[in-house]
């Protein structure tokens, strides 16, 4: 190849391949800016990729599988497309936007997820998505689908500079529990709102100022009403394709991709300054680096949380379901004595991530106890015969500083929550600090075809 | 419009330099730059072609020089119905590369692809330069692995039409009665796919891009 016009100078180095680093690629390279952007791995996606079933294997169970064995129970390697990270996109969130924003779209077909369900009392019910299953919804009584009722329309009808439509509620000073004291709701709605909705993993937010969950509810409710059946979005061959997508729009726009290129040494200026990395490729400097925390674990601390995921094969659709392609359940804290959520997200063959006839459910919490797999028992209950299981444990890690000090700029690990809402602020954050401006998206409604 | 309308997404590989980007620019717009920089800044480009009573619309995706560092996403190959693997008939190692490039497809591909190879660069040996690859051995590699052939000029314009025309008349015609949607290999059904770039609410099954 043609190495002799290899360019070692950058405006940024990007390092891992993960949706965060993905995106700030292809922002920056569109701003003008020329990004080398490198991955140690030999595949896009970085601890957010979605991986085939020999992937699978070697990653999370030591490759404890022969060829044919594996072929006789999943098919061909190629129709699996296994997501490390369990998310869905709101229809309404702000990854959304930054799709439509950047025309990654083009690249990536979404389908809707087909239903959200909420445990309770030992059962699943599904979360109404319009009046109508309000209505027939077991979830709640008369009386109280009433007070729900009102609480919802307050919030869809809340103007900031309206202050009759506040009705007596302030968002930063009134707590969520004084809203719901305020529309009568009761604990098993409160439950409801707080976790299905608002998708709050813990019950913190009761006693904090109502606006965050405002918001959150506020987008619960547009995502649904924008497609009809869930808050739901669903990229077809999975969530490895939105990096994907990003690290094109990144190269159509002039960035160079390194993937399966480890850094050999991290250099630095006199005063500490990142300066360059060196790889088999060559040395290149930057005057600034941005990279998911396994590229800097020194400059990292551990979120304090640690995350399971169980990654489920099923030859079935979940029972309960009407046979859906497609859901996540909620299981709230309460329900099975824990203090965190569990949550469910299942996809199948009508999303192209698996071979025909299968079912993916990826169960995930954050762990409470020294035996996380225990945990997860209520969720796996509700799967019925799992086919094959893969357990994935890792701690989170955020940067220990914000990148002023020494010009590298480190992405945070992928939480627990089911959206991608934290990780879009997260980008959004680390986009100011690099350019020194805030992102701007165009709005949705005055995009040209 | 949209009746009798077949999309095929084609994938252009080849070496650095061969004049990818130069066929598709003289495919799309009959036009030729001589000192082309590097391509920046195009998504993929469009092109339609008519096929007896029907059109064929080429939605051609470049590497974007993703391919430079062996760093192609799995995407690009996605649902790609056809290729086009492009050489430089003066240079030998392009054409080892293009052999790498049909293998890959081979291997990453939907097996039913159809792929044309073309020796481009064709009005250098005219203008009395010196050829390094015969016809007959990319005849030769096209007849072992079942790929159209052409020698191309994107400079002159020779041929170029033509390999489209070729490909074109190689895509199974869409029946009448399907919309005109994204290529989807696997015939799976349509049901809860959305397009998030339309404002509309309740958007539920709508149809691809129509651009």
């Amino acid at each position: 190849m043609d190495q002799e016009t290899l360019d070692t100078e950058y405006d940024v180095i990007v390092l891992g391949t993960g949706l965060t680093e993905c995106i700030l690629s292809g922002l920056l390279s569109v701003d003008g800016k020329k990004v080398l952007h490198i991955d140690k791995q030999d595949h896009y996606g970085g601890e957010a990729a979605s991986l085939n079933l020999s992937q699978l294997y070697a990653k999370l169970k030591d490759g404890q599988i022969s060829k044919e064995e594996r072929e006789n129970k999943f098919g061909k390697d190629r129709d699996w497309s296994v997501d490390l990270i369990p998310k869905f996109l709101m229809a309404n969130g702000e990854l959304t936007n930054i799709l439509v924003h950047t025309d990654v779209t083009r690249y990536v077909d979404f389908k809707q997820i087909s239903g959200s369900y909420v445990f309770k009392n030992g059962k699943i019910y599904k979360v109404p998505a319009n009046e109508m299953e309000a209505i027939s919804s077991p979830l709640m009584g008369i009386f109280e689908k009433r007070r729900m009722k009102k609480f919802l329309e307050w919030i869809a009808n809340y103007k900031e500079d309206e202050i009759k439509t506040h009705q007596g509620l302030d968002l930063d000073k009134n707590t969520m529990d004084e809203v719901y004291y305020k529309f009568g709701l009761g604990n098993s709605t409160k439950e409801f709102i707080g976790h299905a909705m608002a998708l709050w993993t813990n019950d913190d937010y009761i006693n904090q100022p109502a606006r965050p969950t405002f918001e959150r509810i506020l987008l619960y409710s547009q995502s649904v009403a924008r497609y009809g059946k869930s808050p739901y979005l669903y990229p077809l061959y999975g969530l490895g394709e939105l990096p994907q997508g990003f690290a094109r729009l990144s190269a159509i726009y002039g960035g160079t991709y390194m993937l399966d290129t480890p850094i050999d040494e991290v250099e630095y200026t006199d005063d500490k300054k990142f300066k360059a990395v060196k790889t088999k490729l060559g040395t290149f400097t930057a005057p600034l680096v941005i990279a998911d925390p396994t590229y800097f674990p020194d400059k990292c601390r551990p979120s304090g949380q640690k995350v399971i995921r169980a990654i489920c094969v099923l030859d079935h659709p979940i029972s309960g379901t009407a046979d859906a392609d497609s859901l996540q359940i909620i299981i709230p804290q309460s329900q099975v004595g824990r203090k965190n959520d569990i949550y469910v997200a299942v996809v199948s063959d009508a999303h192209n991530i698996c071979a025909k006839g299968h079912y993916l459910a990826i169960v995930s919490t954050i762990i409470e106890t020294d035996t996380p797999s225990l945990e997860l028992d209520a969720a796996f209950k509700l799967l019925g015969n799992i086919e094959e299981k893969f357990i994935n444990v890792v701690e989170l890690y955020e940067p220990v500083e914000d990148g002023s000090k020494d010009n590298i700029y480190i992405s945070k690990s992928y939480d627990a929550s089911s959206h991608f809402e934290s990780m879009t602020d997260d980008v959004k954050d680390i986009y100011f600090r690099v350019t020194g401006h805030p992102l701007v998206l165009k709005p949705r409604d005055t995009q040209e075809e | 419009m949209n009746s009798n309308v077949t999309s095929v997404k084609l994938v252009l590989l080849g070496e650095a330099a061969v004049g990818k980007s130069s066929i598709v620019l003289r495919f799309v717009s009959n036009d030729f730059s001589e000192n082309k920089e590097p391509t920046i800044g195009a998504a993929f480009l469009t092109q339609r072609v008519n096929i007896d009573d029907h059109t064929v619309k080429f939605e051609i995706w470049d590497t974007a020089g993703q391919e430079r560092f062996a760093s192609l996403a799995p995407m690009y190959y996605r649902n790609a119905q056809a290729a086009l693997v492009v050489y430089d008939v003066s240079k030998p190692q392009s054409f080892i590369k293009a052999r790498h490039w049909v293998k890959e497809l081979q291997e990453r591909a939907s097996s039913d692809i159809i792929i044309a190879l073309a020796g481009n660069k064709v009005d250098i040996v005219e203008d009395g330069g010196e050829r390094k690859v015969a016809t007959e051995e990319g005849q030769k590699l096209a007849d072992e692995e079942g790929l159209l052939f052409f020698e191309t000029s994107a400079k002159t314009g020779q041929n170029v039409n033509e390999v489209f025309l070729a490909i074109g008349e190689k895509i199974p015609i869409k029946k009448p009665n399907e919309h005109a949607n994204n290529a989807n290999a696997d015939g799976s059904n349509d049901n809860n796919r959305v397009d998030i770039t339309s404002s509309d609410n309740n958007a539920a099954a709508v149809s691809g891009c129509n651009c």
